[in-house]
């Protein structure tokens, strides 16, 4: 039996008071396992991106809790929430959000960073992270000068720099081309996917279904499905 | 903390447009305040030449007087009554006067004239060329080597010419450490030659020079002066006097420092701007830091850094800028009178802590209601 990454359960999130009231998530609940790629997908405004920043410790929830390790993490300090997502969650977001007036081992450094870690250990650290993404050779560069495919392996190597449990991407092949987000994923699952981690990828691009273990489908903030992997396939 | 406030720092030096906008804006502030505080410092100095050249402990003087160029003259028993004061060791009288002096092409130039006490030449200055005991000789004239001189047709020892229809003859050329603030030169002779060439009124000594026995004795000489119904002051209080004259009576202290504060406002609001511009153009990254792990505390300590290392930095160029202006315009520009202390220069470090503690606050109330979602969101 696969250990538990993160339990959520009754998650709920409105925007909005009285007749205004608009539901993003409503009485939400799953468990995500360690060495587990997991899917959420679903149409624009199904409430994906809130359920993903709900459970990385971003948005707090009105209602349910996310627990992690047995703890919910919403019933601690805001800097304790903090430290949660720099040393248990790595993000990828979409538009990568990497600083174009750093160099790409600086970038990919910042969360040792920010973990207090020596410079030069966190540089070594991160172009060795840089490596294991193919762009060792471009540590001194600035992101800008990388293609989009390179930026995102650039962010992929940010996200795991700090060694995270739960690794977060979010729509991480709508800027790639068709293959090129093949490559991507297919290069996260099989290099950074183990037992001590869990990958979670919110996406609505149907081509790489095929690299999920599950799938939660949702719409109107609900979860509508959860399939294997498999399911989609066939 | 020391990574923090590299990444920070490599944020803002590298973006070097916003920079250079910033480091611009606040140089040029800097320079204005700086500049500015330092030509009213300079002016105010000029304004004491008299007391700093002469260099008395403890100056008499009436009540009335507010300035050293409209002296008013006291009867000579106040000379006898300060004699008399307990602790002091000697005192003489100086005589201050502005007297004309007939230049060859026939035009006429107002020049100081400070007589000094015959038999000891108390407050005579050091002298470049000529030797002080020629002031006794029949004539005799000392004139001070400052940025005036030229302006008597820079005479060398042995020029002759005109005061008040007096002739008179030059037999040394003294240092000048401060030029007067009035334009106009200084010469120097014995007290009773100077009586003898300007026209007086009835009394004649324009300050009493004490020189106590000790410093202990001051207060004590002050407060039997005050006794005898005129003013004794201190070398620093009288200085005081006269910059408070200057500041608060003539207009000069307020406009200056007006101009000081609009540039201060102009500093600001160009820094402000930019640094503002340059937080919101980043406000997505610094979402991207918080959703990554960073701390408020550690984002605010990042501005908090960026906006004191321009600060700094265009502190320190105003600063030098206008050091170097000051250099050139000393060397090169008559009269030009600006002095660097440590007033005006903390004075602009206050007002470049006040820019940069404005342009922050601006900034971290963005960044601190930057939301991490608003990044995943879009």
């Amino acid at each position: 039996m696969p250990e538990v990454a993160l339990a959520a359960t009754g998650l709920e999130k409105w925007f909005g008071e009285g007749e205004a009231r608009t539901w993003a998530v409503r009485g939400i609940g799953f468990e995500a396992f360690l060495g587990e790629m997991l899917y959420i997908v679903g149409p624009s405004g199904s409430g994906k991106t809130t359920l993903l920043s709900m459970i990385s410790g971003i948005l707090k929830p009105d209602a349910g809790s996310v627990a992690v390790e047995g703890k919910d993490i919403w019933s601690s300090s805001p800097n304790d929430i903090a430290d949660f997502r720099l040393n248990k969650v790595g993000f990828v977001f979409q538009d990568f959000h990497l600083f174009p007036k750093l160099t790409t081992m600086e970038n990919v450094a910042i969360p040792l960073i920010f973990k207090k870690m020596d410079w030069d250990l966190s540089m070594k650290s991160a172009v060795e992270f840089l490596d294991a993404v193919g762009l060792a050779g471009k540590a001194a560069l600035p992101p800008n000068k990388l293609s989009g495919g390179e930026q995102q392996r650039v962010a992929i190597a940010r996200a795991l720099v700090g060694g995270p449990d739960l690794l977060i991407f979010d729509e991480p092949t709508a800027s790639l081309d068709g293959t090129t987000g093949k490559r991507i994923i297919d290069f996260v699952k099989n290099k950074f996917l183990n037992d001590k981690r869990c990958i979670l990828i919110v996406t609505h691009d149907s081509r790489i279904y095929g690299y999920a273990d599950r799938i939660i489908a949702m719409e109107d903030g609900q979860i509508v499905k959860i399939m294997s992997g498999g399911e989609i396939e066939d | 903390m020391k990574g923090i406030l590299r990444v920070a720092l490599k944020l803002l030096v590298n973006d070097r447009g916003k920079f250079a906008a910033l480091i611009v804006g606040i140089t040029f502030a800097m320079f204005l305040i700086v500049q500015l505080t330092s030509i009213f410092s300079g002016i105010l100095t000029k304004a004491s030449a008299t007391i700093i050249n002469i260099g008395s402990k403890v100056w008499v003087m009436d009540p009335s007087l507010q300035n050293p160029l409209n002296t008013i003259p006291m009867p000579s028993y106040v000379l006898d009554l300060v004699k008399s004061i307990d602790g002091v060791k000697y005192a003489v009288p100086l005589y201050s006067g502005v007297g004309l002096v007939k230049l060859k092409d026939g035009n006429w130039q107002p020049a100081t004239v400070l007589g000094l006490d015959d038999a000891t030449l108390v407050g005579r200055p050091a002298l470049l060329e000529g030797k002080i005991d020629d002031i006794f000789g029949a004539d005799a004239f000392i004139i001070a080597k400052d940025e005036d001189y030229p302006k008597l047709e820079s005479p060398q020892i042995g020029t002759t010419f005109e005061i008040n229809d007096h002739r008179s003859v030059i037999v040394g050329i003294a240092k000048a450490p401060v030029g007067g603030l009035f334009g106009i030169p200084t010469l120097y002779t014995t007290y009773n030659r100077a009586v003898q060439y300007l026209p007086n009124t009835r009394y004649t000594i324009a300050y009493i020079l004490v020189e106590p026995k000790s410093e202990a004795d001051i207060p004590g000489i002050l407060e039997a002066v005050k006794k005898t119904g005129y003013l004794g002051l201190t070398r620093g209080e009288f200085e005081k006097k006269v910059s408070n004259y200057y500041i608060f009576q003539t207009g000069v202290g307020t406009n200056i420092l007006m101009m000081t504060f609009i540039s201060f406002l102009v500093g600001m609001s160009i820094s402000g701007q930019t640094f503002y511009t340059f937080v919101l153009e980043n406000l997505e990254k610094f979402g991207a830091l918080k959703a990554i792990g960073a701390r408020n505390s550690e984002l605010v300590y990042m501005i908090l850094c960026q906006a004191s290392f321009s600060a700094l930095t265009g502190y320190g160029l105003g600063v030098g800028l206008s050091a170097l202006l000051i250099a050139v315009g000393k060397k090169y520009v008559p009269n030009y009178t600006a002095e660097i202390g440590f007033w005006n220069l903390g004075l602009a470090l206050v007002m470049v802590f006040v820019v940069a503690a404005f342009s922050s606050l601006i900034a971290v109330r963005k960044v601190m209601t930057v939301q991490p979602f608003d990044i995943f969101r879009g």
